[in-house]
């Protein structure tokens, strides 16, 4: 037994499962990722990043435990992770990408929910998820309704929902204001620390620095050809979910680096000219690549995310002018609230996004991505597509779990979109 | 004289088309097996085409084993039916295991719907409904079309349908009003693709199943416009894979 199968097997893991597990996952990656032509160098970080999620990830939150740091699991961008890292704590995203672990949250749960959360409750499940065994905390939040009611199922003292408003007017500002507060009372008790002006500051400064990074690397997608596909922007940004703020930022300012080079160069592994498409919807968390590799190999580039593995998680850097801790928090809580997803009413903003990145990056084609029984993005696809159709950009709605039953329609699908944009 | 040829690899039946100076010299339709490389070969022996272009479910199998350039099957019965029909501007499709409905313009498709993951609505529906009440397709479609009623059929799903005709059997319901609501059931949930798509006029009819005269007659009547079938509807989208030859197929 390998040294790292040695440590999952003292958290308890079924350590034979888990390695079907990681070749499952590998033969994905290979088959997708792995499969690319012309990748910037630099990017072998993030495949390290990838690979390490069940390993030297793990390993390093293990010792940072014995350290006294606390690790917090989320489920949602919505979580602010600046409150956490100011008392020194390690926010881990949880959510599932993966459907070999479909089936065991199907024995308990219903078939008919998103896969996202039937990954991610599968994982724990089958008890191959290395993180439930390290995590000293849990955070849930009140958007969509699956969510809602699993936190009722799997919360205990040592889990707690932020509650996320419908709306955005005036009182629910303040209502996400004092979520966001309470977050931070949550994170105090838990690791005894207190978020003080200073600690916050600096845990602002260290997210910002990678939202601009992640900035950084959006605005390079809009070379033609852009210097990186669709499918390496997507690895990063699961890594951005992962890996540790400020060593991912440090090397994703030197992928950044590398790509302007290529895009100054014409480096890319697209022909000039490669029909550039706009991915928009739900999020596509580590092991699923599955719908960016399709647009992908039917030969268009993707060169923007609009979703919560995409602008979404780094748009908007919060505020730092605030002298006291309130207005701090509340330049936090009022960054999140930017993030338009589709469990708000109206969500008339996100109709904004999804133009203003149309037209900003130069999109031939907008490809709505909706998670199976995701009913929000679902039903607002009917509003996004009408906003596209009014602005002169077609667009393809794709209804779609991790399973690969479907991939033969859907590649038919995406290739006769390309066809139509010519 | 340019001869291209187009092959239509379907999930039931593979059809080629062969074009010389872009007219119709030669076709044939044969069923796909389960070793489609082989069909393909064999369909192609003899054709004597210049170029040659790959379109339907199996064509990037040919596209890697073959080396054939690439069309879907969308713009495939787009061109092949705009081809036959210059007039057509929605394309009606209903293959093997998938249905389209193709808007058109000017020999171009603008808009497309298909239905996504399983065969319900499709010829192999038909198919299987067919043997569960024993009749041959051919009789299958006539005994629907002659049918004075129908029974409504509720499920979708190929094999809940199945077992729904097995209890309709069973609790004395006629065969032809069974077949006639079968038809009516796949007719109904091609009209909600149409709906998406939005349905101009002419409409052309592709594929096996246009062969089915109650299919036909059902969706003439539902649409309120008359349907033009080619005489050959299965080999549209070889025709127009054929047509695409160095003209927009993918290599």
């Amino acid at each position: 037994m390998s040294e790292h199968n040695r440590l999952l097997k003292e958290l308890g893991l079924d350590v034979a499962l888990h390695d079907e597990l990681s070749r499952a996952t590998e033969r994905s990656f290979q088959r997708t990722i792995g499969a690319q032509q012309n990748r910037p160098k630099t990017m072998a970080y993030f495949d390290g990043v990838l690979h390490g999620a069940h390993g030297g990830r793990i390993a390093e939150l293990v010792e940072a435990r014995k350290a006294g740091r606390k690790v917090v699991g989320t489920f949602c961008v919505y979580v602010p992770e600046e409150i956490a890292l100011a008392v020194d704590a390690i926010p881990i995203a949880l959510c599932g990408g993966s459907q070999f672990t479909v089936p065991y949250a199907e024995k308990t749960f219903p078939r008919d929910i998103c896969p996202l959360v039937k990954s991610t409750l599968g994982m724990a499940f089958a008890k191959i998820c290395p993180y439930g065994p390290i995590l000293d905390y849990m955070v849930g939040e009140t958007t969509c309704d699956v969510k809602k009611k699993t936190w009722e199922i799997i919360a205990d003292d040592t889990f707690h929902v932020m509650e996320v408003p419908q709306k955005k007017e005036a009182v629910d500002v303040e209502l996400w204001r004092r979520s966001v507060r309470e977050f931070r009372d949550k994170m105090e008790q838990l690791t005894g620390k207190k978020v003080t002006i200073e600690r916050l500051a600096e845990s602002v400064r260290v997210m910002n620095d990678k939202r601009w990074a992640l900035q950084r690397l959006t605005e390079l997608r809009k070379a033609d050809p852009p210097p990186l596909s669709g499918l390496d922007a997507l690895t990063v940004m699961q890594g951005a979910l992962n890996d540790e703020p400020v060593r991912f930022t440090e090397h994703l300012n030197i992928l950044n680096a590398e790509l302007e080079q290529r895009a100054a160069a014409g480096v890319s592994p697209f022909a000039k000219g490669t029909k550039r498409i706009m991915v928009s919807g739900c999020p596509s968390v580590m092991g699923n690549w599955k719908v960016h590799h399709l647009i992908e190999a039917a030969g268009a580039a993707i060169v923007v995310d609009e979703s919560c593995t995409g602008t979404r998680y780094f748009e908007n850097l919060v505020g730092d002018a605030a002298q006291d801790l309130d207005a701090q928090l509340a330049a936090i809580a009022d960054r999140y609230l930017k993030i338009n997803c589709s469990c708000f009413t109206p969500n008339n903003e996100r109709l904004d996004d999804v133009k203003r990145l149309a037209r900003d990056f130069k999109v031939d084609g907008v490809v709505q991505y909706v998670l199976q029984y995701c009913h929000t993005y679902n039903v607002e696809a009917i509003r996004v597509d009408a906003a596209l159709k009014a602005a002169g950009i077609p667009s393809l709605k794709i209804v779609t779990d991790y399973s690969e039953e479907d991939s033969g329609q859907l590649r038919t699908r995406i290739e006769a979109f390309m066809e139509q944009l010519g | 004289m340019t001869r291209t040829a187009g092959i239509d690899i379907g999930s039931r039946t593979t059809k080629v088309a062969v074009l010389e100076d872009g007219r119709l010299v030669h076709s044939r339709v044969v069923d796909t097996g389960t070793d489609p490389l082989a069909r393909a070969r064999e369909l192609l022996d003899g054709c004597r085409a210049d170029t040659v272009v790959a379109t339907g479910y199996g064509r990037h199998l040919a596209r890697e084993r073959l080396g054939f350039p690439v069309i879907t099957e969308i713009k495939a019965h787009a061109l092949g039916a705009s081809r036959l029909f210059p007039v057509c501007r929605t394309v009606i499709d209903i293959g093997g295991q998938d249905s389209k409905v193709i808007r058109v313009e000017s020999g171009r498709q603008v808009n497309f719907e298909m239905n996504d993951r399983c065969a319900a609505g499709t010829g192999r529906f038909l198919e299987v409904m067919a043997v569960t009440l024993g009749y041959t397709l051919p009789e299958f479609g006539q005994a629907a079309l002659a049918a004075p009623t129908s029974v409504a059929i509720n499920s979708m799903c190929t094999v809940f349908s199945e077992s729904e005709v097995i209890s309709l059997i069973a609790g004395g319901e006629s065969k032809q009003s069974i077949a006639l609501g079968l038809h009516e059931s796949i007719v109904s949930r091609l009209l909600a693709l149409v709906g998406r798509v939005g349905v101009e006029s002419p409409v052309v009819l592709t594929g096996g199943v246009a062969r089915n005269p109650c299919i036909r007659a059902l969706l003439e009547r539902r649409l309120g416009v008359p349907l033009l079938v080619p005489d050959e509807p299965q080999i549209v989208g070889a025709i127009g894979a054929a047509l695409s030859a160095g003209n927009g197929a993918r290599p």
